[in-house]
């Protein structure tokens, strides 16, 4: 009896008795976050503020991040780099989370039929390495395979075609459509998620009003999923503005051709880790992965005080 | 009782919109598969054309097979995937129970602390990381890269099971408690296989990052001995570019696993999304 009293009522009592457990309970996860995670980030944080002089470690202050916003050396590269990587951002903005939006309001059509078969076909994509990813759509576009070409004439529209991942203008729209391609399951299925839980009575009182189809979708559903709009939004920012590896696989460590689709994560690639001719360079790269750190957290942040207050939630 | 909008030009409508989009994701990837079997003529002449008799070869794969060290690097992610998954789910179970069944001061400031790094990725600190990992001697080892996708699969994994944690019911442990078991007893014979739904979700979830991670196998390992398959693949396709039966071999190989585990767990996966795991 004792027992079940303490545990039930007691809970400030047997907080001494029990802390050993909340503990050892704590303890692996923290150890491994704190050690792995954590610890690092600071430390690169602490690194972009010192720099080597005569072979010595010193406090440089906001040195470095002078010398990447100012030095010819640094700067042309790094604006070069942000700028692409807020083209790559208004892309997917633009492209991805509209056609994530339309599939999720397709798929959420009442009693449709294969909805399984197409929500499973199109979220294949998401689940693919950006090795397999890049390498099919840098062989698809190829001018020498000339599998786009062909289905390009199939619809009349050959004289279209370039070999877009090849030419300044055009590689970073094609890289970036590539990566949409690839990503565009992560907002269908959350936006399909949020519409799953509009209530029927909602939409029932809809249609007794006459509000059906199109309009029914702008002004009922719309509003009722600006939440997980927001969420998609600031999951795109962060992916994007950490992305590397499809920059990689489809146009190698120089993000050519001459640096079109040089983005923050590969430009943080080569200075920190070197290629061919460049060293690498710990404290320039500590300072570009502050910049991108700084850039993330301002994101994210704007979005949890800013955009999620200012939206209001619908409990059903 | 049907619904008076469900005409059939817009069901159909629909349903050309739906399955246009689906040729759109599984073209490229069907494209692969077929083309991996053809020979080298064929995949020129006629890209399209599924394999025949005639045109079929398997001259890609024996390239694959016996250039690379493919089997090798399958093992090493292997390794890596199911090592971190398996302290994944349990560290992050146990945090998450502490979190969610005990009060105790700090406890708000430890599930803001650890869900930090949902928002921050990990690569971020990779400078410090790869310095620590040098430190340690860990560098080219699959410790190093096991390390690093645990601490990155953490903080979502206590998240999450924070909040499934908090459905189990209190009488059931509060009965476990009366006949006498431990803590330890409650968390590992009541509390975990009530929340395995939620663990699968999280094991997916983990999973994929993991698996097609490039970034930190090319700085943490990228010795022979330890590259995973993404990496592997990536390396030999470098190499292979202009042996079109060799590249396209190497990514039907690669996306095989995938594939496979995909139509297994693809329920399970959609199941955890749409229930609202990730919100």
């Amino acid at each position: 009896m004792s027992t079940v009293e303490q545990s039930f009522v007691s809970q400030g009592e047997d907080k001494r008795r029990r802390r050993w457990h909340i503990l050892v309970f704590l303890l692996p996860a923290l150890l491994v976050y704190t050690a792995v995670m954590i610890l690092p980030l600071v430390e690169t944080l602490r690194l972009s503020l010192f720099n080597v002089r005569d072979n010595q470690s010193v406090f440089v202050g906001l040195d470095n991040f002078q010398v990447l916003f100012g030095d010819p050396r640094w700067a042309a590269s790094f604006w070069n780099a942000l700028r692409n990587n807020f083209v790559f951002f208004v892309i997917h903005m633009l492209v991805q989370n509209p056609i994530g939006v339309a599939l999720a309001a397709l798929l959420s059509v009442p009693k449709l039929r294969f909805g399984a078969f197409y929500r499973t076909a199109m979220f294949l994509p998401t689940l693919l390495s950006f090795v397999i990813v890049g390498f099919i759509w840098k062989l698809i576009l190829s001018p020498i395979w000339g599998v786009s070409p062909f289905l390009l004439d199939l619809v009349g529209l050959k004289s279209l075609f370039s070999p877009w991942l090849g030419k300044p203008g055009s590689a970073l729209i094609a890289v970036s459509l590539i990566s949409v391609w690839q990503y565009v399951g992560i907002p269908m299925m959350l936006i399909y998620a949020a519409m799953l839980n509009i209530p029927d009575e909602v939409l029932e009182a809809a249609e007794c009003d006459g509000v059906t189809g199109w309009s029914q979708f702008w002004k009922i559903k719309l509003p009722l999923i600006l939440p997980s709009i927001g969420i998609i939004s600031i999951l795109t920012f962060v992916g994007n503005f950490n992305a590397f590896d499809l920059v990689y696989t489809v146009q190698g460590a120089l993000a050519g051709p001459d640096g079109a689709t040089d983005i923050l994560g590969t430009l943080l690639y080569r200075t920190f880790f070197g290629f061919q001719l460049q060293i690498g360079d710990k404290s320039m790269g500590a300072t570009i992965a502050t910049v991108m750190f700084l850039i993330i957290l301002s994101g994210v942040c704007l979005y949890l005080f800013a955009i999620q207050r200012r939206m209001r939630r619908y409990q059903f | 009782m049907a619904k008076p909008t469900a005409s059939p030009v817009r069901t159909g409508i629909v349903h050309l919109a739906l399955i246009i989009y689906t040729l759109i994701a599984l073209f490229p990837v069907f494209l692969t598969v077929i083309n991996s079997f053809k020979d080298r003529a064929s995949i020129f002449r006629d890209p399209l054309g599924l394999p025949t008799p005639s045109t079929f070869s398997l001259i890609g794969y024996q390239t694959v097979l016996g250039q690379g060290d493919f089997v090798l690097y399958f093992q090493n992610s292997f390794i890596v995937t199911g090592v971190s998954i398996f302290f994944v789910l349990l560290f992050g179970a146990m945090a998450a129970f502490a979190l969610s069944e005990y009060r105790f001061r700090g406890n708000t400031l430890m599930g803001l602390y650890l869900a930090l790094g949902i928002m921050i990725p990990i690569r971020l600190g990779t400078v410090a990381i790869l310095q620590g990992m040098v430190a340690a001697g860990l560098v080219n080892t699959l410790t190093a890269l096991i390390l690093v996708y645990t601490a990155q699969g953490l903080p979502l994994a206590v998240f999450i099971l924070t909040e499934f944690m908090q459905t189990v019911s209190d009488d059931l442990k509060n009965a476990g408690r009366i006949d006498g078991l431990s803590e330890y007893s409650i968390f590992f014979r009541l509390v975990l296989p009530l929340v395995r739904p939620a663990m699968a979700t999280v094991a997916v979830f983990t999973m994929i990052p993991i698996w097609n991670d490039l970034w930190f196998p090319l700085i943490l390992a990228p010795s022979d001995a330890t590259k995973t398959v993404t990496l592997g693949s990536q390396v030999f396709i470098g190499q292979f570019v202009t042996n079109w039966n060799a590249v396209l071999a190497a990514l039907t190989l690669a996306i095989v696993p995938v594939l496979v585990l995909y139509l297994i767990f693809s329920r399970q996966l959609i199941r955890g999304i749409t229930s609202g795991a990730v919100k």
